[in-house]
């Protein structure tokens, strides 16, 4: 059993000026073989391997990750949480996720910063006035707690924003959810690897997938920078670049991967106690706990697998943000940077089997991936060990393409796309 | 961000044009005898490539003409660009 995190062992660390912390996680090398391999090293695929590990006793398994943990969309999302989608099946997965959050640094014993600090939607047109109401009326008789606000109501809850009629796009009102916040995503990655490999998961960096090994409709294992992996269950979390590792077994998906940019500030004192996004002119913005503010801009509207998207994003979303929040204007961004995102047609995840045995897919959270990073892992690691969905992601299988029976979400994915 | 070099206009800034996605997906001859694998085939399914694509794009703020271009989608630099109704390079 690993040394539990607690204020008794920071006080007996400090004694030795914090050089003696054991590792959170080994780095050891690929077996020959393992019961599943999760294919990317991320918030998603971490928590799959915790659950697999955890609720279905798969111990024999590993994570394969091409760069370091948790180095990928999973370090470069502004880590918004929150689950007022419009549809039932969404508000199923997306709330499910929230509830692990409420409790998760407790199970973890890691530190994972959630903050409830509320998300605020704003409205800027009528149309927008009229879904936000139909959405906050659909996540009450959903169970999600959501109140409508109207401008003095918004102006109240964030003294900050311009609510003068006379903006280009003036705020008409907006939604609240109050149990929705922020977490620190890096400690998210690192908590669900600590957690995975204390029960004898493998975490294994620095290794790319290089190809999947069919045997007719089944797989037998993975090409990978350091040698061949044996395995009958392969589960696919590579965001981005979903479709290249599909493409190796010769499947194609229904995605497209785009750069999708976001920005920090200096740091500042305390200035916005909440996450404000706002989709009409594509501005969200919150303050990390450095200091930070914390700005997402849009996706640029190509193909790109370069992690840069184009200076005219981030100029959209600044323009936005300076006549929103004009006490802004004089604040200096420090970084930018772009994460690649797969995007579903219908806005919605993929948590789904495929029609090849033992090749699963947890793909297409395009935008809005990480605020459903523990409820994902659950319900993936419950795909894989039985083979069949849990009923919280049955609508989100890769069939629904065919059917028809999409869950589409691009309102309440509130980024552009 | 980069160039494109617009067959009609000539080079201009990539945030005049929108990107049409995925080139020469042919729409079916005979939809009413399409079945719904097919279809979801030809509405969703993509290849989204790391690497070199055969992409549309429509100079929506200049002659607003559509035209095909060849991208690579790893490090965003041209290949080629050509009309619609040509020929795609084969280099």
């Amino acid at each position: 059993m690993r040394n539990k995190y607690s204020l008794f062992s920071l006080v007996k660390n400090a004694f030795s000026y914090h050089e003696n912390w054991e590792k959170a996680w080994k780095d050891p090398e690929p077996k020959k073989e393992y019961d599943a391999v999760i294919v990317g090293g991320g918030g998603h695929g971490l928590a799959t391997a915790y659950y697999l590990a955890k609720k279905h006793n798969m111990k024999n398994i590993a994570v394969v990750e091409k760069g370091w943990i948790g180095g990928g969309n999973t370090g470069r999302n502004t880590t918004i949480i929150r689950s007022n989608y419009l549809w039932d099946a969404s508000a199923g997965l997306y709330d499910h996720a929230l509830k692990i959050w409420e409790n998760l640094s407790q199970e973890l014993n890691y530190n994972v910063m959630f903050s409830q600090r509320g998300v605020m939607n704003l409205a800027h047109n009528l149309q927008d006035v009229r879904d936000l109401k139909r959405r906050t009326h659909a996540n009450r008789l959903n169970g999600i707690d959501a109140v409508y606000l109207n401008t003095e109501q918004v102006k109240k809850f964030c003294p900050i924003i311009n609510t003068s009629p006379d903006i280009r796009y003036p705020v008409l009102g907006g939604t609240l959810q109050r149990r929705a916040g922020t977490a620190r995503h890096d400690a998210v990655a690192w908590g669900y690897a600590r957690g995975a490999d204390e029960m004898g998961v493998d975490i294994i960096q620095n290794c790319e997938v290089k190809g999947i090994k069919r045997n007719g409709d089944s797989v037998e294992g993975i090409e990978t920078t350091k040698g061949f992996i044996k395995t009958k269950k392969i589960g696919v979390v590579a965001a981005g670049h979903s479709s290249v590792i599909a493409n190796m077994a010769g499947l194609r998906l229904p995605l497209e991967s785009k750069p999708l940019q976001a920005l920090v500030s200096e740091p500042v004192k305390p200035i916005i106690d909440t996450v404000v996004m706002s989709n009409a002119v594509h501005a969200y913005v919150s303050q990390s706990d450095k200091g930070e503010l914390v700005i997402g801009a849009g996706t640029d509207d190509y193909v790109s697998y370069s992690q840069k998207g184009s200076h005219d994003v981030v100029e959209g979303t600044l323009n936005a943000i300076l006549e929103l929040y004009p006490i802004f204007s004089r604040m200096r961004m420090l970084r930018q940077w772009g994460g690649i995102v797969d995007i579903c047609p219908d806005a919605s995840p993929i948590i789904s089997k495929t029609s090849i045995k033992g090749l699963y897919f947890n793909c297409g959270w395009g935008t809005g991936g990480f605020k459903a990073t523990p409820g994902s892992g659950d319900l993936f690691a419950h795909t894989i060990a039985n083979d069949e969905p849990h009923k919280l992601n049955a609508a989100f299988n890769l069939n629904r393409f065919v059917s028809g029976d999409l869950v589409d979400e691009h309102g309440a994915a509130a980024v552009a796309h | 961000m980069f160039i494109i070099n617009c067959p009609y206009c000539g080079e201009r800034e990539q945030s005049e044009f929108k990107a049409g996605g995925e080139a020469h997906i042919v729409r079916p001859k005979q939809p009413t005898e399409l079945s719904d694998d097919q279809w979801a085939e030809y509405l969703f399914m993509r290849k989204n490539i790391k690497g070199i694509q055969f992409e549309r794009w429509i100079h929506t703020h200049g002659c607003r003409k559509w035209f095909n271009v060849v991208r690579d989608t790893s490090n965003d630099v041209i290949k080629a660009v050509y009309k619609m109704g040509e020929k795609p390079p084969t280099k």
